[in-house]
């Protein structure tokens, strides 16, 4: 079967007019050396029972969340997804619409996001929040950007231990910026400087301690720096206090409705005090009355976005994330407020009793003396953290994330079961 | 005594001495259709011919405002932000920035009102 709809005559005609004798002139520009010359390096065909045997034994491989004990967090956490959410998301009226530019004709897309942008404020303690962005380290490299746009600073200050993929990701988005630096400060609010266009605080942070902000909110006032709050367990807002000093809460919403997926698409949010709105990044909707008085939904301050400000738009680098936010927005429906900080309660009762039987073995130790549902301990001397995972996981037990030679971080969510628990402490004892 | 001049890009300017009050010109005003939102520079900060000073935001678009002239902008009209009305061809009360010029000479090749008047109307 041939995948060219051009007819041989037609390629003729077409050369003809551009005045060239053969295809291969077309691509005179591509150096010989880059040229592949004869077949590609690559396996003859197959059968499609054999493509599926192929795939299926490569999937074996994979350690799964399901089928093994699952103690990994890291910025990516195992949550319970009912099932209502992929249900719903999966109609076709929500799966398969693109992104609205003819945005008012969708009102359920926007009256969704509109829901969603609500809940997003309400649990940051925020006055504004948009569509979503792609994820949480692509929504703190906006945020970095967008507090130099506001302050005309170009200098960002990493507060505390921050998720180092987040901190590759920033270094990225500043890395055309000739002006833009950054620079580490490790929890020392004396330590910012004048030039400083924000601080940016990951709470918990990579190693799931909490943090206050009104240090930091004092300092920032000082030097004229945005303080900006980076969230990566969302569900720790349902017992943390929000965030309402910061001028920016951004992260990830993953946690809430959202798969681990191997790493993506998951859910960027971003929010922020209502002064700074026009220098947010992303979309937003509106609630508004119709011509008749009927409550309606718009995309609002468009004028600021890509496509319509071209170079000048607040970013050109972000897009929403509309059915991971559908979902989150499902998924949160379903818990409610009450349900919400229900489940964050169980989340941290699960992370006591996991954090109390792991530091029942010698020589374990906690890093830090209070955390959410993820904590970092240290191995006794000589064990190495990537070492003990790899053996666990031949167990089926997928211990965590090794920080570095000698710590391991934790987490245990709503999934984690007593008997999960015991199988990773026992397994622990038995490695050492 | 002062002049006013006016730029390609629909600015007028109030030359008295060496300030020049900016503010945009009728045919920006009616171009860009209703206004919401006007993003104001703060005092002090020093400016070059041909920089934006100035956003101003329509439902349908936001547009820059560009300074013809270099020097530092001595005075923002912050009554702008809440009263969107207000900017127009009006010496008085329309202008957005005074700018303290570095170089008079900058002038000299802006249009005079006749000019701009032949200008706007080869545009429609």
């Amino acid at each position: 079967m041939r995948y060219l709809p051009q007819t041989q005559a037609a390629r003729k005609e077409m050369m003809d007019v551009i005045g060239v004798k053969h295809v291969d002139e077309l691509f005179c520009q591509v150096p010989k050396k880059a040229m592949i010359n004869g077949k590609a390096n690559l396996p003859d065909h197959m059968g499609e029972l054999e493509v599926e045997r192929k795939m299926q034994s490569y999937a074996n491989q994979n350690v799964d969340a399901l089928t093994n004990r699952f103690f990994l967090g890291a910025g990516v956490y195992f949550h319970h997804i009912p099932a209502t959410v992929d249900y719903i998301i999966q109609r076709s009226e929500f799966l398969t619409a693109y992104t609205p530019y003819q945005p008012e004709i969708a009102q359920g897309t926007l009256q969704y996001l509109f829901e969603f942008q609500t809940m997003i404020a309400q649990i940051t303690g925020q006055e504004v929040a948009n569509a979503s962005l792609y994820d949480g380290a692509t929504a703190m490299g906006e945020a970095a950007l967008m507090a130099m746009r506001v302050t005309k600073k170009n200098k960002i200050c990493l507060g505390n231990k921050i998720h180092p993929q987040y901190i590759d990701v920033l270094d990225m988005y500043l890395s055309n910026n000739d002006s833009a630096t950054t620079y580490d400060i490790a929890e020392d609010a004396n330590k910012i400087e004048d030039d400083t266009a924000c601080v940016i605080i990951q709470s918990p942070d990579f190693f799931g301690k909490p943090h206050a902000y009104d240090a930091w909110r004092k300092a920032c006032d000082e030097k004229g720096a945005l303080l900006v709050v980076v969230i990566n367990e969302i569900i720790s807002l349902g017992m943390l206090p929000a965030p309402s000093e910061a001028d920016i809460v951004c992260g990830e919403a993953q946690s809430v409705g959202v798969a681990m997926s191997y790493g993506g698409p998951h859910l960027g949010f971003f929010a922020c005090r209502e002064k700074f709105m026009r220098q947010m990044p992303g979309r937003l909707c509106g609630e508004t009355l119709d011509a008749d008085g009927n409550r309606g939904f718009v995309l609002t301050l468009s004028t600021r976005e890509q496509h319509i400000r071209r170079e000048k738009a607040t970013s050109n680098i972000c897009t929403n994330q509309g059915l991971c936010a559908l979902a989150f927005t499902v998924h949160m429906s379903l818990l409610g407020e009450d349900g919400f900080k229900q489940l964050a309660r169980i989340n941290h009762e699960k992370a006591c009793q996991l954090a109390d039987s792991v530091t029942s073995i010698d020589g374990i130790e906690l890093v830090n003396d209070t955390f959410f549902n993820e904590f970092a301990i240290t191995l006794p001397k000589g064990v190495n953290a990537q070492d003990l995972v790899e053996k666990l996981a031949a167990q089926k037990i997928i211990a965590g994330y090794p920080a570095d030679e000698n710590t391991l971080l934790l987490a245990a969510t709503e999934i984690a079961t007593d008997n999960g628990i015991k199988a990773l402490t026992d397994a622990i004892k038995g490695a050492l | 005594m002062s002049e006013v001049k006016y730029t390609k890009d629909h600015e007028w300017l109030n030359v008295d001495g060496d300030t020049a009050w900016i503010g945009i010109t009728t045919y920006a005003r009616h171009a860009l259709g209703d206004l919401v939102f006007i993003e104001l520079p703060e005092a002090g900060r020093a400016v070059s011919k041909g920089d934006d000073f100035a956003v101003v935001e329509s439902v349908k678009a936001a547009s820059e405002i560009y300074t013809p002239v270099t020097g530092e902008i001595t005075e923002v009209n912050e009554t702008l932000a809440d009263d969107m009305d207000a900017l127009k061809e009006d010496i008085a009360t329309g202008w957005i920035v005074k700018v303290k010029m570095t170089d008079a000479c900058e002038i000299a090749g802006l249009m005079d009102k006749a000019a701009y008047d032949e200008y706007v109307a080869g545009l429609e």
